[in-house]
């Protein structure tokens, strides 16, 4: 079996009497995708600001292509490869789907100290750009305003800005959210053409998404991992059943 | 400096942080509970000086000029929350700044239009004029000494009304949350209506109060709304508790800053640069001190995280 | 073309055309009025980098405005009375060379900016823009007691500085010299704006997360724009005092912070040339309505009122329409 890419190694996080995060470990291999599970509340939220950077857990160590960075800003954590999309989209709203495609491929490549050539003709960049927003389905709109795209666009659009980072893995926090059905199965197609070269922990609430989708399946609960494994264990498993998938089901 | 000497400046310093606290207070809830940044609040202190400057030299009255310069401040309150400050709470902070700011040239100019550009005077009446005799021999003026017992009785009052009173609570649930407030079936514009007229009264009355010890003129107001920035900041906006000890904090430190640096500096320097050394010193010491606060509270002392 | 950069090339114009008619009618005071505006635009300028581009709300920018002024009168008073401005651990002697004094102005803001900026950005929102008014405020406290640039009432130069090749005592020679400050310091603030470090900072403005998963850090783009719009609206009033031979600690004043950032909103934030048209309608407004009433301020309070309520992209939000394109 190969070495994982990400190893996050027995991370604890409390909030005053509240254990956010209760020694959690969990790994993601080359060419997977791994999926995180669990009703809300359960600290998915936390675990991945633990991970992504941003908030630095209590005890425990995250390992990122065999460094430590536990320690490492959001910033840094990003250059080393650690591409991500939000929950709530985190685009610069005024700007053309172009324009932060560019950004991404700018801040990839690190010389955002530069003042005056026009960063909206580097031929560079604007092929990395474009490349992205092929891969993800967006090159029609190129110019238009982010603000008017719609959710799903908004979506697609943050794939490709982690695109053009080049990263190494990806951590996507509910990408199929807010999406139709079509959108849903889009995006399905992608991401599992896209785990073949960059892997990704995906936090997801689409259960079919999930089932479809994952190679391995995590379950959270109360800042616990209760349950890992394949999608047939975690489907099988009575603890899962009870705790989670029988409250999914209801809802 | 004598010991004597200090105790006075102290008591000085005391009764200029009651001041400042009675116009941070309307800041710092109108921020809390509305989350609007309001730069005429000092143009509310100008409004009750002048309206207790006319009050008490028509009437010769004093206590009706305190009243006075409460009401019409309160009332002023009203009338720009009505018209202007309701439609900035949405906004961000720059249109605050400067919808505020706005306010601040027409208050001035229209008050330097009705009052002409000579400062008024307002008299401290007979009864709380001379000086009383304080233990250990202290001499202190009786008005300084009336203005800090206001002070204190307005903040234990403020006290207790968040406490302890309905509107308190409510007042409280708006700076926690907004929508909560909403779902308690409170109306809302009447109560920011209400905690905006509270803050310009306080401040009218701060206005009045001064008043007689320095002299009524238009722009008296915009010094001190920078200094009960300067406290609410170091409190931490939102706080009362935070807008009694940074208003206390920054009345002594300019206080004894301005009486005490220039002989400090006086011990190791020739007289003429201690001098102005000192005078530099005392009056930037308020603003180190709320830099100096900021640097390790970022959101003051009080202010949540 | 679109209709900003028709706006942008009709107010270049009008700022030409306007001094020139004054100059050949023999209107001086108006040649002087206009040296106002490019001065106070520049100011704005300045300002809108940080504010506009950045989202930076500055109610400091005084600080730079007065410094900019300050060091053209101290280094000027040494000039005339043939002093030292310090003798130790080097001489530094006065001047009366604008380009100098430019330099020595640009340099030194963008140092007090950095200084300034690096404590600030520390805070965010309403403690930003109440920590950028408490540091103009120390400033202008502390020239208030700096006897020996004469205090609260200021400092006098006889002559205006020179530059190499004109009489900066004639008034359209010197409106020359500004204009030509102003341009260059439009084509330099247009350049950033289209530049990789005008984008991030953009972004940063719209979405600090974003700027952090792309592997940047916002604190360090803040703080180079914070840099940059000090270091112009410190060159703003190294002009401003020169146009009127005398500087005074009302330079640092926070009112004049206001107004610069009234000069801004006025023309409309995050354009380039917003802060010209905000500073030229500020000078004809406080002209026009200055000649009709004495309590003009009243009139000033109401129109910026009006355009905070009513028309939030300023003047050009009006004219050019909200959108703010970039290409």
């Amino acid at each position: 079996m190969t070495d994982p890419i990400l190893d996050i190694r027995g991370i604890s996080k409390s909030f005053g009497a509240l254990k956010a995060s209760n020694n959690i470990s969990l790994d993601l291999r080359p060419g997977e995708i791994h999926a995180l599970i669990g009703p809300n509340g359960a600290g998915k939220s936390t675990l991945i600001k633990q991970i992504a950077g941003g908030l630095r857990p209590d005890s425990g160590s995250v390992y990122f292509d065999g460094q430590d960075i536990t320690d490492l800003s959001t910033a840094a954590r990003a250059r080393l490869g650690m591409g991500r999309t939000f929950q709530v989209s985190s685009l610069a709203m005024e700007y053309t789907v172009l324009q932060n495609a560019v950004l991404g491929a700018l801040g990839n490549r690190g010389d955002i100290f530069r003042f005056f050539r026009p960063v909206m003709k580097d031929a560079d960049l604007l092929a990395t750009a474009s490349e992205a927003l092929e891969m993800v389905g967006l090159e029609d709109f190129k110019s238009s305003v982010t603000s008017e795209l719609s959710h799903g666009q908004r979506r697609q659009l943050e794939v490709a800005v982690a695109l053009t980072l080049s990263p190494k893995v990806f951590l996507m926090d509910e990408p199929m959210a807010g999406l139709g059905t079509e959108g849903s199965h889009r995006l399905m197609g992608f991401l599992g053409e896209l785990k073949h070269k960059t892997p990704i922990l995906l936090v997801e609430h689409d259960m079919d998404a999930v089932f479809t989708l994952a190679d391995r399946i995590s379950v959270l609960v109360y800042g616990e991992i209760i349950a890992s494994g394949s999608v047939d264990e975690i489907r099988g498993n009575p603890i899962v059943r009870s705790a989670y998938l029988g409250e999914e089901a209801e809802t | 400096m004598s010991l004597l000497l200090f105790i006075e400046q102290t008591l000085n310093g005391l009764q200029f942080g009651v001041m400042l606290f009675l116009m941070a207070a309307g800041l710092t809830l109108v921020f809390g509970v509305m989350g609007l940044i309001n730069l005429a609040h000092g143009s509310l202190y100008m409004i009750g000086a002048f309206a207790a400057a006319a009050v008490a030299g028509a009437t010769g009255s004093f206590l009706l000029a305190l009243v006075a310069s409460f009401v019409c401040a309160a009332f002023a309150g009203v009338l720009i929350e009505f018209f202007v400050i309701r439609r900035l709470y949405d906004r961000d902070h720059l249109d605050q700044v400067l919808a505020t700011f706005a306010l601040i040239l027409i208050f001035s100019e229209a008050t330097r239009w009705v009052f002409g550009s000579f400062p008024l005077f307002l008299d401290k009446p007979d009864w709380l004029s001379g000086t009383v005799m304080l233990p250990f021999g202290i001499e202190y003026s009786l008005y300084r000494l009336a203005i800090i017992g206001v002070g204190l009785v307005v903040a234990v009052g403020l006290f207790w009304m968040i406490s302890k009173t309905r509107i308190g609570i409510r007042i409280r649930a708006g700076e926690n949350d907004r929508e909560m407030i909403g779902a308690l079936g409170v109306n809302i514009s009447l109560l920011y209506t209400f905690v905006f007229a509270l803050g310009a009264a306080l401040a009218g009355l701060a206005g009045a109060l001064v008043g007689a010890i320095q002299s009524v003129q238009v722009g008296m107001g915009e010094p001190v709304l920078i200094l009960a920035f300067v406290v609410i900041v170091i409190g931490g906006i939102g706080s009362i508790k935070g807008a009694l000890i940074g208003a206390i904090l920054v009345g002594l430190t300019d206080t004894l800053g301005r009486s005490m640096l220039p002989s400090f500096f006086g011990l190791f320097l020739e007289p003429s640069s201690a001098m102005s050394l000192g005078a530099s010193l005392s009056s930037m010491s308020i603003y180190l001190l709320m830099i100096g606060v900021l640097l390790f509270r970022p959101k003051g002392l009080f202010g949540g995280v | 073309m679109r209709k900003e950069t028709i706006c942008n090339a009709a107010l270049l114009f009008g700022l030409l055309a306007f001094p020139l008619w004054a100059w050949v009618t023999d209107e001086p005071f108006l040649i002087t009025l206009t040296t106002r505006a490019i001065v106070f635009a520049i100011a704005g300028v300045g300002l809108n980098f940080a504010l506009g581009f950045g989202g930076l709300v500055s109610l400091g920018h005084a600080a730079f405005f007065g410094l900019g002024g300050y060091v053209m009168g101290v280094l000027a008073f040494h000039a005339q009375t043939y002093t030292s401005v310090m003798d130790w651990p080097f001489v530094i002697s006065g001047t009366k060379s604008m380009p100098i004094i430019w330099l020595v102005t640009i340099i030194l803001s963008a140092v007090l900016a950095v200084g300034i900026g690096a404590l600030s950005l520390r805070t965010s929102g309403v403690y930003f823009i109440m920590i950028t008014l408490a540091f103009a405020q120390m400033l202008f406290y502390f020239t208030i007691s700096w006897s020996t640039y004469g205090g609260e009432d200021g400092l006098s130069i006889y002559v205006r500085n020179g530059f190499p090749g004109l009489n900066t005592m004639d008034p359209i020679q010197y409106y020359a010299i500004c204009y030509v400050v102003l341009l260059m310091v439009l084509a330099f603030v247009f350049a950033l704006s289209r530049s990789s470090f005008g984008l991030a900072l953009g972004a940063s403005r719209q979405n600090e997360d974003r700027i952090q998963a792309v592997g940047q850090v916002p604190f360090r783009l803040y703080l180079t724009a914070f840099a940059i719009s000090g270091a112009i609206t410190g060159l703003s009033g190294a002009l401003f005092a020169d146009l009127n031979r005398f500087v005074s600690p009302t330079m640092f004043s926070w009112q004049t912070s206001g107004e610069i950032m009234v000069f801004v909103i006025l023309g409309g934030v995050g354009r380039v040339f917003g802060p010209v048209a905000g500073a030229v309608l500020f000078i004809v407004l406080e002209h026009l309505l200055g000649g009709l009433s004495e309590f003009w301020h009243i009139y000033l309070g109401a129109i910026l009122l009006g355009v905070v309520l009513f028309a939030r992209g300023g003047l050009y939000g009006l004219i050019a329409g909200r959108e703010v394109a970039h290409d």
